[in-house]
């Protein structure tokens, strides 16, 4: 009976979950014979329900004090900036999860090999082209090139997709064009500066990236041999673990959203290479997604066109929600290297884009 | 958090987000035009959650994954413990934020963080203001015919705005709007100053409706330094928060 609890508990408890892994297997040895794995299986099950159930229920009973903490209006606006963020995001993730389920189980490994020049060097700027096409946004396209991997294309055509779909895509240019009315040359230079943002990374992979930095957890159940088991199996992760990673970028962006006041960027504005840099550092904090972020860099009127330039192209690329979920779909030591890098080239060829082409 | 959790936690993702969409609920966080979008993608959660229950719960299935017997068969669970992910109960909170708390519209502390939407872009040529007197019009339309073509296609027709009361740089009360490009998250305001007969003595987040003529006055918002256009009141009312909260 004790022992059914113990193992019960790694399951549900976030933090104990790899020292228990270990008693597990521990106590799984010792005993083979006697082991039970209904019951086993049954008590495990039941851990993690129950706990969610009863969480649920005291939440439900202290509903009015919750709702009265919340009543400070600094706090009210981080929720409904949090709340809206999830609500924008969700349908973005949930195709984005479904498109990456069909490419990790239906379309076979062979298609690619196929649809992709062979030479890598030649892959990236095709894959960015088809990022390109596809109007994506960035929750979805990190579970899309995660499965891309997975399928075996190379990972610098994955990565150089990952940076273009949410970046220049139909959409976004017009969102960028609606809201610079006046400055059609913005469209051009975000569209030239994403671009060449994105293949420069996947060519940097290339010749720098190590794969053992891409750490992908292994994932059984996308080989099921029924296809339906493991496409709803797929869809089900990825929703659970991309959306996690979400939620932690979603806190962290309405935390800036609220506790930086647009008071102290008016102090910024006035000196040139402080206020590029700090849109830039304003576009990771506050991780718009992409459709949106022009309509807030036209109101930052005060910044020049090319800190502006530089806002719109750094935000789709890095944010605290894409370097939350990157570090969830690929792995931190991947995430803590590509983001920085990401940074770094995104605001140089912004820069010199707004220099030649605003 | 094993399978079965998970699937609870989706079905409640998805409820949430179709109980938003179908109420109008979902108008304080995002734009409209979302509504399609989130019911569809609310019912797909639905179904991946009742998909995995069903795969799950499923008594006895032909299970390809569990190997039968042998030194293995702690089932499937033991590799499940590492790869099922544990920050999927983060996503208990927003699910929370949308049965439980439901928090209101952006209003006058995110129009008080925030410079005037209206920067420096817009055209300059506006058509006539529809038929009407009062005419309706929104903040935003008033706010842009008054600040890029002074007030010329606004004349002297008498205008109606609805709004809600925050207030401004010399602690008086303006009348503000929030405008969403895409979600609450980029939400701006848009700010008018009030003269004449000023709504005095409302708190904050107060829903009114004003009734005035155009003004050539000119204020500034202390946060971006952009001008703010002033209207003349005539007279005002309070009214309900509409339903979408946003211009």
């Amino acid at each position: 009976m004790s022992t059914d609890t113990d193992r019960a508990a790694p399951a549900d408890e976030p933090e104990g979950r790899s020292a228990g892994g270990g008693v597990d297997t521990r106590e799984r040895a010792s005993e083979p014979a006697v082991g039970e794995p209904p019951r086993r299986w049954l008590g495990d099950r039941i851990g993690s329900v129950e706990v969610l159930a009863a969480l649920l229920i005291i939440l439900i009973i202290f509903r009015d004090p919750i709702a009265a903490a919340l009543d400070d209006p600094r706090l009210q606006t981080w929720t409904t900036v949090f709340v809206s963020i999830m609500v924008q995001a969700v349908p973005f993730l949930v195709f984005g999860v479904l498109l990456s389920a069909v490419i990790a189980v239906f379309v076979p490994r062979s298609f690619w090999a196929r649809a992709l020049p062979r030479h890598p060097a030649l892959a990236v700027p095709a894959a960015s082209a088809a990022g390109v096409v596809l109007p994506g946004c960035e929750c979805g396209s990190v579970p899309i090139a995660g499965s891309l991997i997975r399928r075996g294309v190379t990972p610098a055509a994955a990565l150089a997709f990952l940076l273009a779909a949410p970046a220049v895509n139909p959409i976004v240019l017009t969102a960028t064009a609606v809201a610079f009315p006046d400055n059609p040359e913005m469209v051009l230079a975000r569209g030239v500066a994403s671009l060449a943002v994105a293949m420069i990374m996947g060519w940097l992979w290339l010749r720098l990236g190590r794969t053992e930095w891409i750490r992908m957890p292994r994932r059984p159940e996308l080989d099921d041999a029924s296809r339906g088991r493991a496409f709803w199996a797929a869809v089900r992760h990825d929703v659970t673990h991309a959306g996690g990673f979400l939620v932690l970028g979603a806190m962290a962006a309405a935390s800036i959203n609220v506790l930086v006041p647009e008071r102290w960027l008016q102090t910024l504005a006035d000196n040139a290479w402080l206020s590029i840099l700090a849109l830039a550092l304003l576009a990771v904090l506050l991780s718009l997604c992409s459709e949106a972020d022009a309509f807030v860099a036209a109101s930052l009127s005060q910044f020049s066109l090319t800190s502006r330039l530089v806002f719109l192209v750094v935000g789709p690329m890095v944010d605290l929600k894409l370097i939350s979920m990157q570090a969830g779909v690929f792995g931190r030591r991947f995430a803590f290297r590509f983001a920085p890098t990401t940074f770094a080239v995104a605001l140089l060829i912004a820069v010199g884009a707004g220099a030649v082409l605003l | 958090m094993n399978r079965q959790a998970q699937a609870v936690v989706l079905l409640l993702l998805g409820g949430a987000v179709i109980r938003a969409s179908v109420t109008d609920l979902y108008l304080r966080y995002v734009k409209e035009g979302l509504r399609p979008f989130l019911i569809a993608a609310g019912l797909l959660l639905v179904a991946a959650a009742i998909m995995t229950l069903w795969y799950e719960l499923r008594p006895a299935a032909p299970r390809a994954l569990a190997p039968v017997g042998g030194p293995g068969t702690g089932h499937d669970d033991h590799g499940q413990a590492h790869h099922e992910p544990r920050v999927g109960w983060l996503l208990i909170l927003p699910v929370l934020g949308l049965l439980l708390v439901a928090p209101p519209a952006l209003g006058s502390y995110a129009a008080g963080q925030a410079g005037t939407a209206l920067g420096s872009q817009q055209q300059s040529d506006y058509p006539p203001l529809p038929e009407g007197d009062p005419v309706q019009v929104s903040v935003l339309d008033y706010a842009s015919r008054a600040l890029f073509d002074r007030g010329a296609s606004i004349g002297d027709r008498r205008v109606q705005l609805t709004g809600f009361i925050a207030t401004g740089a010399d602690r008086e009360p303006i009348l503000a709007r929030m405008v969403l490009s895409c979600c609450a998250a980029d939400g701006r305001p848009v700010k008018l100053g009030l003269t004449g007969d000023v709504p005095a003595g409302l708190p904050d987040d107060t829903w009114v409706e004003v009734t005035g003529r155009y003004s050539d006055r000119l204020g500034r918002d202390p946060v971006n330094d952009a001008e703010i256009p002033y209207l003349e009141v005539e007279s005002w009312r309070q009214v309900p928060a509409p339903k979408r909260p946003y211009d």
